[in-house]
């Protein structure tokens, strides 16, 4: 009988345990991996490499502020731009917005969008036919299919911001890398039909000629409005990302104090476990001794249970990780954020080392404490 | 006969390890749940408990946010100032107080970046509308001049914002020069300042809101549809505190992941209660044997071992209380997606949270107890004793 068989048949001896041991763990880990996800989603993926090219400019003093549409062509003329796209945030609501899954909206210019925003795909009747029709919009293929939107259907957005609504008809379905949830419409409509905010702009999207010249094109377009009525604050888009996600609070002090809790709580799960079936095997471990097992061996054995049925309930828990997201997303809170994140292989990497070191550091305080412990008491032991 | 609660507490006590583990196990997951009631709890209470029910606030049609474009302009401001019921202050003036909200960014001081903070510009008639709110330092504002006051918590959060900084608001920087104390409310996240300064900086004619104070309540639902009903108007009068309630909102996200965070733990806690009590069976089957010889009923002894793990659970449920008392009042910030900016509140602990954390542990208490205590109470006598 081999070290790792004898492991095996041990660590399932007491089935209901070893069961109720693995469920434990698993939902532990299951946690584990869903708030690493999110921390990666949040602070580590870099996005796609067209979004390294974009700059998000606006109002320095905060989004809510415009800034003036002749800028426009002013940040065009600065050296490493490629396309500006002026955007404007409607905020309006469609349907029931208790009831109804809610989007975003933009007013923009329906000439330039797609060429700053290159990574988004439309065919080219669509984008042609949109910017024929100052009424039209156009759809994530997500958002389309989320209501059931087909084209040329009408769609009725309620202003909440602005005094005005939107009756749009929809000319294309585009399809991102990630799923913006976004609608995009001509910003002329909004313009003429709530005339004071004409010749303003809620924020500008450049395109760099590369990734690396984005800081440089973001201090020359912050150099040249300085002095200006409205100076203005540049940003790539991951870091403007990140501005919203600092709004929402301490994030990431959040993330870590709940990743901690589970961890933790993991190691007593894991801990008690092996310690009670340690307690339960305190004459075998004798038995074991005086059949000439090492120290050693008797700790391998123990340590090596105690891993693997923290690796079984890591393996749970990574398993059932991304059902959960895909269940997040189903709900009107959580679907915008949750139908862009996955689970990465490294994530679930890290998850079954943490999953392994528990069972380690459980297993060793027990474990070694049976090793050393006296033969002879041992084989008296009742229990 | 029931077995003596002594019983079991003797036995908790003999298996020290398990039941420290355990409870410790269980621990964290009130702590994790009672972090999350206790942050709704705080948030509720800033925005629940805002606002004074003889208050009115305007809005423009359609618009649910101090923040959106458009609102009242001058001629519909003297329209409402002519309305019957408004009450007077001490000098005889209507206090009917017309506002604007802005945004601005300011570094947060522990170095965590810039948060959008909301700016109210409004008339010493305004103040004097909010008697809840109490000047802590320095001064108000004087009108006409480029001056503001600050909340507390404003202060305590961002840097740039102590007597004598300044902040840079359109044409030029406002000197703060005073520190409110807002009682608990929402404007806890909010700047002050002198709204016909704002105005002639930006060339504005239009307030974002204006705020009505009625004469009785019987005279705010009238003014409320007055306004609304005014077809001239096109505005939106709602209750003040109405307007707050809806804010609550603001912690759809904390709710949302919070809950379901704290019942994936539960479920993990359980499945270790369950673990633990399983093997206090086990390792008890002969004693339980003997209890059952001894006249023992077999529904006393299921009640003596779900007692033995409700009481396991509502041991951690006390250290998971005591770990978090630390934080109750700590201050913090979330977003807001009514102004976009930052609403600033405080962990609280009511009884209402540590109830509900308690209860929350005894449910894992009994999902935990139950299937053991089965299973010991059908424990055959005879194979027990001999086993």
């Amino acid at each position: 009988m081999t070290l790792a068989s004898f492991v095996r048949k041990n660590a399932f001896r007491n089935k209901r345990r070893s069961i109720l041991t693995v469920l434990s763990i698993g939902f532990s880990l299951l946690l584990l991996t869903f708030m690493m996800t999110i921390w990666r989603a949040f602070y580590i993926d870099a996005g796609s490499a067209e979004s390294t090219q974009r700059i998000i400019v606006r109002n320095k003093v905060s989004l809510v502020f415009s800034i003036p549409s002749y800028y426009r062509e002013k940040i065009r003329a600065l050296p490493g731009v490629k396309s500006v796209v002026p955007q404007r945030w409607f905020g309006g609501t469609y349907k029931d917005p208790n009831k109804d899954k809610q989007f975003a909206q933009f007013g923009t210019d329906p000439q330039e969008l797609f060429a700053v925003y290159r990574d988004f795909q439309i065919p080219p009747d669509q984008l042609e036919a949109w910017q024929r029709d100052r009424a039209g919009c156009v759809v994530d293929q997500q958002l389309a299919k989320d209501h059931g939107w087909k084209i040329g259907d009408r769609i009725f957005i309620k202003g909440t911001i602005f005094p005005t609504d939107l009756e749009l008809t929809l000319r294309g379905i585009y399809s991102a890398p990630a799923n913006t949830l976004s609608m995009y419409f001509n910003s002329t409509y909004l313009d003429e039909a709530y005339t004071p905010i004409k010749g303003a702009v809620g924020f500008y999207g450049v395109l760099a000629d590369s990734a690396q010249s984005v800081p440089q094109v973001a201090k020359e377009i912050d150099d040249t409005f300085r002095n200006a009525d409205r100076a203005t604050k540049s940003e790539s888009e991951k870091a403007f990302g990140l501005g919203w996600i600092a709004m929402m609070g301490n994030v990431k002090a959040f993330i870590l104090s709940i990743c901690g809790a589970v961890v933790f709580a993991t190691l007593l799960v894991s801990a008690n476990t092996i310690a009670m079936s340690i307690r339960e095997r305190t004459r075998e471990v004798a038995l074991l001794k005086t059949l000439g097992f090492t120290k050693r061996a008797v700790l391998k054995l123990f340590i090596g249970e105690a891993v693997s049925v923290a690796l079984l309930g890591g393996l749970l828990g990574v398993i059932a990780a991304p059902a959960l997201i895909w269940l997040m997303a189903q709900s009107p809170q959580g679907g915008f954020f949750f139908t862009n994140i996955k689970v990465t292989a490294m994530t679930i990497l890290v998850a079954m080392l943490a999953a392994a070191a528990v069972g380690f550091l459980s297993a060793f305080v027990p474990a070694y404490n049976a090793a050393r412990g006296n033969i002879v008491e041992g084989l008296r032991h009742i229990g | 006969m029931a077995v003596p609660i002594s019983y079991n507490i003797r036995n908790l006590v003999l298996r020290k390890g398990a039941t420290v583990m355990t409870a410790l196990g269980i621990a964290l997951t009130v702590a994790t749940a009672i972090f999350i009631l206790a942050l709704l709890a705080g948030l509720r209470d800033a925005f629940a408990t805002s606002g004074n029910p003889l208050n009115v606030l305007v809005l423009r049609k359609g618009s649910n946010s101090e923040l959106a474009a458009g609102g009242v302009d001058r001629d519909a401001m003297q329209v409402i100032r002519d309305l019957p019921g408004i009450a007077r202050d001490a000098k005889g003036e209507t206090m009917v107080s017309g506002e604007t909200i802005l945004v601005v960014v300011l570094p947060r001081q522990d170095g965590t970046g810039d948060t959008n903070v909301t700016v109210r510009f409004l008339t010493p008639v305004g103040i004097e509308m909010r008697p809840e709110i109490k000047l802590a330092a320095g001064r108000w504002f004087t009108p006409g001049q480029r001056e503001m006051v600050v909340s507390e918590s404003v202060h305590d959060r961002f840097a740039q914002s102590n007597l004598g900084d300044s902040i840079w608001i359109g044409k030029g920087p406002w000197k703060i020069v005073g520190i409110f104390d807002s009682a608990g409310s929402a404007h806890e996240s909010e700047v002050w300042g002198d709204i016909n300064q704002l105005a002639s900086d930006f060339d504005r004619t239009t307030f974002s809101s204006v705020l009505i104070r009625a004469n009785d309540p019987v005279a705010a639902a009238a003014l409320k549809n007055q306004v609304t009903d005014d077809i001239r108007l096109k505005l939106n009068g709602m209750l003040e505190p109405e307007y707050f309630a809806q804010q609550t909102k603001t912690g759809g996200p904390i709710k949302f992941v919070g809950f379901m965070v704290a019942f994936i733990m539960a479920v993990g806690s359980c499945f270790a209660a369950m673990n633990t009590m399983y093997s206090a069976v086990a390792y008890r089957s002969r004693e339980i044997a003997t209890l059952r010889v001894l006249g023992f009923s077999r529904p006393s002894i299921l009640t003596s071992f779900v007692l033995e793990s409700l009481m396991l659970a509502l041991l951690g449920a006390a250290v998971g209380i005591v770990l978090m008392l630390p934080f109750n009042g700590m201050t913090t910030g979330t977003s807001n997606p009514v102004t976009f900016s930052e609403a600033i509140f405080s962990l609280r602990m009511t009884s209402r949270v540590i109830l509900s954390a308690t209860i929350f542990a005894v449910v894992m208490g009994l999902f935990g107890g139950i299937a053991p205590a089965w299973h010991a109470a059908r424990q055959n006598i005879l194979n027990a004793l001999r086993g």
